[in-house]
């Protein structure tokens, strides 16, 4: 079995800023969290039933660092897409340009994160779906593949508890925490990660034509952005238990909350 | 500050920082409180191989060089010095197996260590014998294919949870030999063997949580095949193991000393007193930047000294002393600062400092007192060299 999952750098949560042109800066990247979860339900099927777990990410040259973790805590190789011309690229242009790098892959599974912490589009799971034209399992809480591969069993959360829904293989399946917490790497991990293949492709790799994509081609302007007001005037109860939960109910009271 | 560590380096020592603030971290203030040995700290770093570090590659270990085993035990100190100390600990009981033992010895021993399935520890001191290792009593004697063990051990950490314990005992008790410091013999004593025990722990200061016990050896019988080294060898053995133990200590204390800025500073810029957080107050200030810049000091100490005895330098033993003697003494400075600068609050358990404090003060004490790191560095100044 060969699962694919996309993952994205993105800048460590927390430590986000925007540049003059509204976008978000990219010097210290990290895996986006959605896209931990998929990984480590990827790692736990392949442990399980063997087979083989590829990363894909679109970014720039520091997103290497998030891929060498993620092959630290078990994926075998990475395919990086890095391209000068990339920058700036709406929601659009990043689906085509992973479209293109896909369909170099033979695989069984595509794993996709809900969405990012950084963009928050979370549209590209099924958009790709759709441009792929590929069975789309989303919100997945459990992911069972066929023994022999040929289908996917995946729970759809639903607000009253999940679905049960069943695909063919080649399928897409999004994601969420609820699939588990991802593993930490060990050091064996991070020492064998350097060794592993990882494969750069520009935008000519993937046939993709420059001049689609980038900030020129985007169809989507981010008019302006602002960082959320500093919250203040927070109250922090240190009381003992029965003396704060008094504290904390008569709070709540006092504005009508509860 | 970073630049001259590797990448690898970097990459292992901010995959141990994780671990310890995730998973270590919350754990450190029971770990002191009940004084019991943390043993889901040692499975959290076997499972990570963290535990696997010091150990060479053909023994199922990962071949770490000092200085990355160095990065582990300081991150994990920087949290909680017990745990910190089980790292340390893993790396001193293994040295002499690692520097003298035979191929046989090694696999037989250093695979499950390296799994982190087995703990291992180390034996020289006695109740009348800690800095003066001429006094040691414990006896070895000869007896056809084995050896006879009589005496007994103390403050041996890790003692009583080890599943082998190096044990030095005098194999010659001639003056003669004791002179020429050829009158101990290193054996590895396994777990369980009969007359072999360790009962009694010691109820410490600091460190709380790592079990220091005293073992007795009555007519305990060991193969020859557990002597590690040649018979007559186990001083130098000794004083080799600690030229690589001690940079491990040093780390602990620059690990335990980081955490303590950590805490104050971050207290100093929260806690406010005449209007302004104290940091703003000059004297406070004053005391966060002499705390930073000697935890800093010991720190670039350490590393150098860590690269100086992994490439062979004939003054290693002199560095391996250099830096245990300062980092233990800016461990114990920095934290005792730290204590000042939450006042009220540090000298209660309310948060870490006054642990980091009572921690401290052991890496001042063990793997050779300060008294004794300042002799090393003394005798080798004014040893002539060709």
């Amino acid at each position: 079995m060969h699962i694919v999952v996309l993952l994205k750098a993105v800048p460590v949560v927390g430590t986000e800023r925007l540049d003059g042109a509204s976008r978000t800066g990219r010097g210290q990247l990290e895996s986006n969290g959605n896209d931990e979860y998929l990984l480590e339900k990827a790692l736990k099927l392949t442990e399980a039933h063997g087979g083989e777990v590829s990363l894909l990410t679109v970014g720039p040259a520091p997103a290497l660092e998030a891929l060498r973790k993620a092959l630290a805590m078990g994926a075998t190789r990475a395919y990086h897409v890095k391209d000068d011309a990339i920058v700036g690229s709406d929601i659009r242009a990043t689906v085509a340009i992973l479209e293109g790098a896909i369909r170099k892959l033979t695989f069984d599974l595509l794993f996709v994160g809900a969405d990012t912490s950084d963009g928050q589009g979370g549209v590209v799971a099924p958009a790709l779906a759709v441009r792929l034209g590929m069975p789309y399992l989303s919100y997945a809480s459990e992911i069972e593949p066929a023994p022999d591969g040929s289908r996917v069993t995946v729970h759809r959360l639903s607000p009253t508890g999940y679905d049960v829904l069943e695909a063919k293989t080649p399928a897409l399946v999004m994601g969420t925490q609820v699939l588990g917490e991802p593993r930490y790497p060990s050091l064996r991990g991070i020492m064998q990660a350097r060794s592993k293949e990882t494969v750069v492709w520009s935008l000519g790799d993937l046939g993709v034509e420059a001049g689609n994509v980038g900030e020129g081609a985007a169809t989507t302007r981010v008019l302006s952005a602002a960082a959320p007001p500093q919250r203040s005037g927070a109250t922090i109860v240190k009381d003992a238990p029965d003396a704060a939960v008094q504290q904390v109910v008569d709070f709540l009271a006092a504005r009508r909350l509860i | 500050m970073t630049d001259r560590l590797s990448e690898d380096q970097r990459a292992l020592r901010n995959a141990v920082r994780e671990l310890a603030d995730e998973r270590i971290a919350p754990r450190a203030a029971e770990i002191d409180q009940t004084g019991e040995f943390p043993w889901d700290v040692v499975k959290l770093l076997a499972d990570h191989d963290v535990l696997a570090l010091p150990y060479p590659e053909a023994y199922g270990g990962l071949g770490g060089d000092l200085l990355t085993l160095c990065l582990a035990i300081e991150q994990i100190s920087r949290v909680c010095a017990t745990s910190g100390l089980i790292l340390a600990v893993h790396e001193l009981g293994a040295t002499p197996l690692m520097l003298a033992g035979t191929d046989d010895q090694k696999q037989r021993w250093l695979p499950d260590l390296a799994a982190g399935k087995m703990l291992v520890a180390y034996a020289i001191t006695e109740a009348d014998a800690g800095s003066d290792a001429s006094a040691l009593r414990t006896r070895a004697t000869r007896d056809g294919d084995a050896w006879r063990i009589d005496g007994s051990k103390r403050f041996i950490s890790h003692g009583s949870v080890a599943g082998i314990v190096a044990v030095f005992a005098v194999s010659d008790p001639d003056p003669a030999a004791v002179k020429a410091h050829r009158h101990l013999t290193c054996f590895y004593v396994e777990k369980g063997s009969p007359g072999f025990a360790a009962d009694r722990l010691e109820h410490k200061m600091g460190i709380r949580g790592s079990p220091t016990a005293e073992l007795t050896f009555h007519g305990v019988v060991v193969p020859d095949t557990n002597r590690v080294g040649d018979v007559g060898q186990g001083w130098d053995l000794a004083m080799r193991t600690f030229e690589r133990s001690r940079p491990g200590i040093a780390a602990q204390a620059v690990g335990i000393a980081q955490g303590a800025l950590e805490v104050a500073t971050k207290y100093a810029s929260e806690r406010k007193q005449f209007g302004r957080p104290i940091g703003q107050l000059q004297m406070v200030g004053a005391m966060l930047a002499d705390m930073a810049t000697q935890t800093e000091a010991a720190r670039q100490l350490l590393y150098a000294a860590c690269d100086e005895i992994e490439a062979g330098s004939p003054k290693a033993a002199s560095w391996a002393a250099m830096c245990k003697l300062f980092a233990g003494d800016v461990a114990m400075a920095v934290t005792t600062d730290a204590v000042q600068v939450l006042g009220g609050y540090g000298y209660i358990t309310e948060y870490p400092v006054e642990r980091m404090m009572r921690d401290a003060k052991i890496t001042q004490l063990y793997e050779g007192t300060q008294q004794i790191q300042r002799l090393i560095v003394a005798r080798d100044l004014l040893t002539k060299r060709d």
